[in-house]
């Protein structure tokens, strides 16, 4: 049997299922956990309105926005950072690490400050992803012409050190402190006392975004070839690279909008799942959705449940695990860097 | 009908003048090989008619201009070999190779490409063909320089095009996998396909090409059989180097001797 048999669609399939499983599975769990715990049972029951109506309350109302938003966030990292390690053939590209999540924290940030919300609530969102759009662009402008590492992180640390100084500029001329301390601890990620609101804010952006990143996964794989290879072989690029550019903004983008930044996802994701789909660059976008998915659950249930005075923020959790995965990473690839 | 015409071709990129008013056709069943020194346009010409690099003038395959022609239908017809060693995964080599099936998949709606009979077949003849089978299931990131380039000349050799352009394909081979390479090359054009080969081994351009197009500073030096291009003059006005030519088994060798100076075209 040869691999093209082995490797065939049926490969990817199981993977996805499994993650897939996995992440309905601890979906359940996440609903058991917050200020009142609740067993199996009592969360199946709320769930479906046949319990108590305080069941239903918290499981619906409260909790169900939590999973659907560490869903849409997990979904939109994980797919971001697989493709845009494809695109840029390097695997330390991550929307956070790139100052992609930044600058759209930065345009949702100028949104608050100027106090448009007012006008829509659309705003919102729709800036971050403008300004995830132009530094999507900017980073891929920086970057073609011979994306080793070293340019690549470079490229990401201007822009997000740029980000980060417009964002603290509008922190430090913002009129009303109190207002400024919320914008603060938002941008540091957390996808806690969220509402379906929200949810409905970002998810067609989210959904959108997945689908044009989807559909550039067998170009990807081509593309594994180089540029030149890979138009011969009648990869249309610029299409290839509008679908991914575009696709992170908006997924990126409109998560930021609601959630704040939340990074290291797609740098860790993609990293642990490339063995699993034989290392070829389209398949991994599907499984890494799902697969960051899973690890944002995951690190939300983990948060709940050690016993830190406060509430530690969903962006804290997966940074203090994605910064030492990252100096790893860097670490076995050093002779490359320089 | 010439397989491959190309009609008074000029291409310019970064403001310096890279090939100047070349015209060529080459044949169904044609080796057609590219020499010349370094920087004389012979990458230039073959990523000209591969439609990678924007150019003036004609370039028409089967009769048909290349520039009119959709993306897929050139790529079932036009396969690219690139210079140097760019894959970035470590992808199996099975894998690799099944890349130069994408020509012919549906659009992604449509099964999201599980391969057909034909092209499981043509992975497997490619496969064969380069003697890389026993490799399928390696890294592609974890052969040899000679079995790397082996496993992507399968590549483009699964696309069953027509016609091949192949940028340097054997330069980084030891003497005898060289030799398998060039044969399989020849074996390609011998069943109807052209090649249109960029070459620095003389030799080897001399005993596997029907005929060798002489280039230097992006003009035409000469055009026709090995033996007629291949002269000591055009060697040493061209290469600046004398060398040691002769024939065996009636096929002829050059072997570059010594340099000649002053290298002359060196404008």
């Amino acid at each position: 049997m040869t691999s093209m048999d082995g490797a065939s669609p049926r490969g990817p399939l199981t993977l996805n299922l499994l993650l897939l499983g996995l992440l309905l599975a601890l979906s359940l769990v996440s609903l058991r956990f917050g200020s009142a715990p609740l067993s199996l049972g009592e969360v199946v029951g709320g769930l479906l309105g046949t319990g108590p109506e305080e069941h239903r309350l918290i499981v619906q109302q409260i909790r169900l926005p939590r999973v659907a938003l560490a869903w849409l966030v997990g979904l939109a990292l994980g797919a971001s950072g697989a493709a845009l390690q494809g695109l840029l053939r390097n695997p330390l590209a991550e929307p956070g690490l790139l100052g992609i999540s930044s600058s759209a924290g930065l345009g949702a940030v100028l949104v608050l400050y100027f106090g448009v919300t007012a006008i829509s609530l659309w705003i919102l969102p729709a800036a971050a992803m403008a300004f995830a759009l132009v530094a999507t662009l900017l980073l891929y402008a920086l970057t073609r012409a011979g994306s080793n590492n070293l340019t690549l992180i470079l490229a990401g640390v201007a822009l997000s050190s740029l980000a980060g100084a417009l964002t603290s500029l509008a922190l430090n001329l913002a009129p009303d402190p109190g207002g400024v301390q919320d914008i603060v601890l938002w941008l540091l990620g957390s996808i806690s006392d969220l509402s379906f609101e929200e949810v409905r804010l970002c998810l067609p952006f989210v959904l959108l975004g997945l689908g044009l990143l989807l559909m550039a996964a067998p170009a990807l794989d081509v593309l594994s070839l180089g540029e030149a290879e890979a138009a011969t072989l009648g990869v249309d690029l610029r299409r290839l690279r509008g679908l991914i550019i575009f696709g992170s903004a908006l997924s990126v983008g409109a998560t930021v909008a609601v959630t704040g930044t939340i990074g290291f996802v797609g740098l860790v994701v993609p990293h642990l799942l490339r063995r699993f789909v034989a290392y070829r660059p389209g398949r991994l976008l599907l499984a890494s959705a799902l697969g960051g998915a899973l690890l944002v659950l995951a690190a939300d249930i983990a948060l709940r449940l050690l016993d830190t005075p406060r509430e530690l923020m969903l962006g804290v959790v997966t940074a203090l695990v994605g910064a030492p995965f990252f100096l790893g990473l860097v670490l076995r690839s050093r002779r490359d860097l320089l | 009908m010439s397989r491959l015409r190309i009609d008074r071709l000029a291409v310019r990129l970064g403001g310096k003048t890279r090939l100047r008013d070349l015209s060529l056709a080459v044949d169904a069943g044609e080796l057609f090989g590219l020499i010349g020194p370094n920087g004389a346009g012979k990458s230039t010409l073959v990523k000209a008619a591969a439609q990678l690099l924007p150019y003036q003038g004609r370039i028409r395959l089967d009769g048909q201009d290349l520039a009119g022609l959709e993306a897929p239908e050139r790529a079932r017809r036009i396969a690219y070999l690139s210079q140097g060693d760019v894959v970035q995964w470590p992808i199996t080599v099975e894998d690799l190779v099944a890349l130069g099936r994408h020509p012919y998949r549906g659009s992604w709606w449509r099964g999201a490409g599980a391969p057909s009979a034909e092209d499981r077949a043509a992975v497997e003849a490619a496969l064969q063909a380069t003697d890389i089978a026993h490799l399928r299931q390696r890294k592609v990131t974890e052969l040899s320089g000679g079995e790397r380039a082996r496993a992507r000349l399968a590549r483009v050799l699964a696309v069953q095009a027509p016609l091949i352009l192949a940028d340097e394909p054997v330069a980084a081979l030891d003497p005898r996998h060289q030799l398998q390479v060039m044969r399989l090359l020849r074996q390609h054009c011998d069943r109807g396909g052209s090649l249109i080969l960029v070459l620095h081994d003389l030799t080897l351009a001399s005993r596997f090409c029907d005929r060798l197009l002489l280039l230097h500073q992006g003009e035409r030096i000469a055009l026709g059989a090995p033996a007629e291009v291949l002269t000591a003059e055009s060697l040493r006005s061209v290469y600046g180097i004398r060398a040691v030519t002769g024939a065996h088994d009636g096929q002829g060798y050059v072997l570059p001797w010594a340099c000649e100076s002053p290298a002359s075209g060196g404008a």
